[in-house]
């Protein structure tokens, strides 16, 4: 029932082995790198987390997909041209982790809770895990990893780092892509403002302080 | 997640045809993806509607015209809304998040299923879900759940803000289906669990919102919405009051109130604004009418809170938006 693992090429990452976005919970034969390392640990460690961390992990009793249930989109992905045939169930955010090696996006919650996951579409910014990439044929979506401009950190990247404004690091992709956006929009006008139009972003290590900070540096541009 | 198929309907026809042999509309996502994940939603077959032309936002001089696949982000930003409306765009942008608000639209939002935790847990009881099945929230963790409008098979709040300000506001939503184009007011569209609490709504199977019609009218620009929960933002009611007042010569001419995070439904207050009509703006009048407020209120085991809180909340938006600048 179980379609192989698969041997892709990732822009980021060179050749991996990977499983299938339906496979993450069969992990032998291919080399361990630090996703399938996470997912088997998540599969021993809980199965309770399991569908909720893992990528695209469906319940067994769903079935694989069949060819009705795949589509072929195009994609710009910073900037980048890519054709893509999914499973339909596939989210944004899988699509990207998953089929196109942009770790960078991170899953926090796979509910539209947390913000980790926020990247920009077509220059908005939305929650990828909450929709689907099939939805998408067409779009334009920008990542943490395509904010850089020749080899430049974006502004609000850099202010990330002289404000201190992250600790574990593991929401900061999404506060950057939506504070890049809120400043976009203009509601930056006070920290009170900041903090309601940033608060789709959850930081547990509470490094609020320094991410209002940050925003508000970066967009008077000072 | 089951697998389903997909398409994307590139006019109304298409869109209706597929929604007639099955298929889901999907607009923005956020709740039917959501639910899909947490397999409460199965379709076998889910239709796009986003390229379908119902997403302009029109200020005519009797109403305002809202394409039900506006998104909440968009309407919210409108000039015309923001001057006219602000009860809409309060409501609006108390609402989730920025990155919900510019993915959800509003044909979606007026159909997003309950937040009950057991309602999406499919291992739990739910009525919704399972007609018969029984309903765990009664008896099980209820503080956040409805005193309003709730039966002994459902008590799950209705969660939008938006549906809360268009049932004060007494907007109409425009379905086409099979048989042509109908008009439901926005306070018969939803329906009230009873006996048979997985009928949510008054759309027939296969129709679809087009879009959303709100009247004008003086006491428009003298609105508001106060929403209080637990945490200061992106968080769901525990309650929220829209109101809107037209006060002229001293007197309450027109006054329009509903509550959310109470009622099954969004709950409008006609003893509270039969209170208001005709009288004088005092500190006196806000807290006898909203002493209505809670007026036929059923308490769970823990929300018991609701009631007072409820009659608190309308209060305070009473004299704010008496006090508005318009």
């Amino acid at each position: 029932m179980r379609i192989g693992t698969t041997l892709r090429t990732s822009p980021t990452l060179g050749v991996v082995d990977e499983p299938d976005d339906q496979e993450a919970g069969e992990h032998s034969g291919f080399r361990v790198n630090r996703r399938t390392f996470v997912g088997a640990s998540v599969t021993v460690g809980g199965a309770v987390a399991v569908g909720s961390l893992l990528a695209g992990c469906d319940d067994a009793e769903s079935g694989e997909a069949t060819e009705v249930s795949k589509t072929t989109l195009h994609l710009r992905i910073n900037g980048e041209a890519h054709e893509l045939t999914v499973d339909n169930r596939t989210s944004l955010l899988d699509l990207l982790r998953e089929r196109v090696g942009l770790t960078g996006t991170k899953k926090g919650c796979d509910q539209g809770a947390c913000g980790a996951c926020t990247v920009l579409m077509d220059d908005i910014r939305v929650t990828s895990c909450l929709t689907l990439a099939v939805m998408h044929d067409g779009a334009d979506v920008v990542t943490i990893e395509g904010l850089a401009t020749n080899g430049r950190l974006h502004p609000l990247q850099q202010a990330f780092i002289d404000e201190d404004a992250f600790q574990c690091g593991y929401c900061t992709p999404g506060q950057i892509l939506s504070g890049v956006a809120c400043i976009k929009e203009g509601h930056t006008g006070s920290a009170a403002e900041i903090r309601e139009w940033m608060s789709g972003n959850i930081c547990r290590c509470g490094a609020y302080t320094n991410i209002v900070t940050a925003i508000a540096k970066t967009s008077t541009g000072a | 997640m089951y697998p389903f198929s997909f398409s994307k309907a590139t006019d109304e026809r298409s869109a209706l045809a597929a929604a007639s042999s099955g298929a889901r509309y999907i607009a923005g996502g956020t709740t039917l993806v959501d639910l899909m994940r947490e397999t409460v939603e199965r379709p076998a077959s889910v239709v796009d509607i986003n390229a379908l032309p119902y997403r302009s936002i029109e200020l005519q001089p009797s109403r305002l015209r809202i394409g039900s696949l506006v998104r909440m982000s968009s309407l919210a930003a409108h000039p015309d809304v923001r001057r006219e409306f602000p009860v809409i765009v309060e409501a609006l942008e108390l609402s989730a998040s920025a990155q919900l608000r510019n993915m959800a639209s509003i044909g979606g939002n007026l159909m997003q299923r309950p937040r009950c935790l057991y309602f999406r847990d499919v291992s739990a009881n739910c009525n919704r879900r399972t007609p018969g099945a029984g309903c765990a929230a009664v008896n099980g963790l209820n503080r956040g759940h409805a005193i309003l409008a709730a039966s002994d098979q459902c008590v799950a709040t209705h969660p939008s803000d938006l549906a809360v300000a268009l049932v004060a506001l007494d907007a109409v939503v425009t379905a086409r289906g099979g048989d042509g184009e109908r008009q439901i007011p926005v306070a018969q569209f939803f329906r009230q669990p009873g006996t048979t609490p997985d009928q949510e709504h008054d759309l027939r199977p296969g129709e679809l919102i087009v879009g959303v019609d709100v009247p004008t009218g003086l006491e428009m620009r003298r609105s508001g919405y106060l929403k209080v929960r637990d945490r200061e933002s992106f968080e769901f009611a525990l309650t929220s009051a829209a109101v809107a007042l037209h006060v002229d010569a001293g007197v309450i001419r027109t006054a329009r109130v509903a509550v959310g995070g109470v009622g099954t439904v969004p709950w409008r207050l006609p003893a509270v604004e039969q209170a208001l009509r005709g009288r004088a703006p005092s500190a006196g009048l806000w807290s006898d009418a909203a002493a209505r407020a809670a007026d036929g209120a059923k308490p769970l085991q823990e929300n018991g809170f609701k009631v007072e809180l409820l009659k608190r909340t309308v209060e305070r938006q009473l004299q704010k938006v008496a006090e508005q600048q318009t």
